[in-house]
């Protein structure tokens, strides 16, 4: 039997949470090691295990794979979540690029000055809701299916339901006027494996918290 | 015979830089509608071509795209850029996304402010020179193939010789550690359709000026 893919990251969501969540929509198991020190991360980093010095770090089908995208990239195309063919592959990238815009906003607001954070919400907020949902809830209309692409579950999907989540967590009426993308977030949510992964002991992370934070700062050396 | 995609953009590299490379490479011809003003970019978002209300796109094979990633894994794909199989792509998505790092730090400093330019660029220098180019040195060394991945030219290979080019811009002398890049780029460039897209005349683009960030502003409402 394969061995398990193992995922080196910091206890946290950051960089990691959308492989976490694709592996989980895949049904795939997988371990996590934990960077819990500066320490860990250099010995990750001495030991040659990380291409660019960077995290996050997934050791996977004898590979040690870097830069989030190509990680995902990867878990798509293996686990068949990544369309039928090149044009579904070109819309489920640029849906994916779209959300993976939003999540970066949403990623980065934890490391923003708290006098920059008010403005950086709003942003957020207006984004959310003029730039990107109405974009996906148009196509789930245009189609009328279950899924945003080719009528099948695809990493879009899970991508998109993920960014919902965040999105509600900052405000949860945020989604209110987009019924479709809260029946798609239903969908994907209530899959097998997807409810397990979010249920509590499962291996999606909460919203960082200031020790947690401050933990992560630590490790990355980050002031 | 198909239409050749057609590119819109501003007058200048950004993010559509990398797209006009590949196709190059692909020895794709294709066409470009340049912004200018603020009403031609109004136009588009009007007549619901940019997905995300942003540039790039790229208008070709019946579709409108966006997002420089989507547009760059599909031109690969299509041209047979992107390795023989997964796992070719995914060394190759792993060089790509790291030398696009690199780049987008010199992308984004004409944006930022002038004071902190030469700081910026000593940055850019620094990293390149510790973290970027020793991996594709090594990478190099270990195989002693010519291209970076598979034996075979790749998007791998155009994405980095594309970033060598606008580093060695900042700073000349960057490669001067690094013989087995300097190689790879005399042999890169000499690749008829790579050689072609470097002389004078062809649709590169230079780097950016004031007039340039001006128009980037303008047109953007930034």
């Amino acid at each position: 039997m394969a061995a398990k893919p193992k995922l080196h990251y910091f206890n946290g969501r950051g960089r990691m949470e959308s492989i976490r969540w694709l592996l989980a929509a895949a049904g795939v198991e997988f371990e996590e090691k934990f960077i819990d020190t500066a320490e860990d991360l250099d010995k990750l980093k001495n030991d040659g295990l990380l291409m660019f010095q960077q995290v996050p770090m997934v050791e996977i089908d004898g590979m040690k794979l870097v830069q989030t995208r190509a990680i995902l990239n990867y878990i798509a195309s293996k686990y068949n979540l990544y369309g039928k063919d090149m044009k579904e592959r070109a819309l489920i990238d640029m849906y994916t690029e779209g959300v993976a815009d939003l999540n970066e906003m949403i990623l980065q607001l934890a490391l923003c000055p708290p006098g920059e954070k008010d403005a950086k919400i709003a942003l957020i907020k207006e984004r959310t809701t003029n730039r990107y949902l109405p974009v996906f809830e148009k196509v789930l209309k245009s189609h009328g299916q279950d899924y945003l692409v080719g009528n099948k579950l695809s990493r879009a999907d899970v991508h998109m339901v993920e960014v919902l989540y965040y999105v509600e967590e900052l405000d949860s009426s945020l989604t209110a006027n987009f019924p479709l993308l809260k029946a798609l977030k239903t969908r994907v949510s209530s899959l097998p494996t997807v409810k397990k992964f979010l249920q509590p002991g499962g291996q999606r992370k909460p919203p960082i918290d200031e020790k947690s934070l401050e933990k992560a700062k630590k490790i990355f050396k980050i002031k | 015979m198909a239409a050749k995609p057609k590119l819109y953009y501003f007058r200048g590299r950004g993010r559509m830089e990398s797209i006009r490379w590949l196709l190059a490479a692909a020895g794709v011809e294709f066409d470009e509608v340049f912004l200018e003003k603020k009403e031609q970019f109004e136009k588009l978002e009007k007549d619901g071509r940019l997905l995300f209300g942003q540039v790039p796109l790229v208008e070709m094979d019946g579709m409108m795209l966006t997002q420089t990633r989507a547009i760059l894994s599909y031109l690969a794909a299509k041209y047979n850029l992107y390795g023989k199989d997964l796992k070719e792509r995914v060394r190759i998505d792993m060089y790509v996304d790291g030398t696009m790092d690199l780049m987008m730090m010199i992308m984004l400093t004409p944006f930022k402010p002038p004071e902190e330019k030469e700081e910026n660029l000593a940055l850019i220098v620094k990293k390149a020179k510790a973290r970027y180019l020793p991996v594709f040195e090594k990478i190099l060394k270990d195989h002693g193939e010519d291209f970076l991945v598979g034996n075979k030219f790749s998007w791998a290979d155009v994405q980095l010789i594309e970033a060598i080019l606008m580093m060695e811009e900042i700073n000349a002398s960057i490669l001067s550690d690094f013989p087995l890049l300097k190689a790879f780029k005399t042999r890169i460039s000499s690749i008829p359709t790579i050689k072609k897209f470097l002389q004078p005349g062809s649709q590169r683009k230079q780097p950016p000026d004031q007039h340039y960030v001006d128009t980037v502003k303008h047109v953007l409402q930034l």
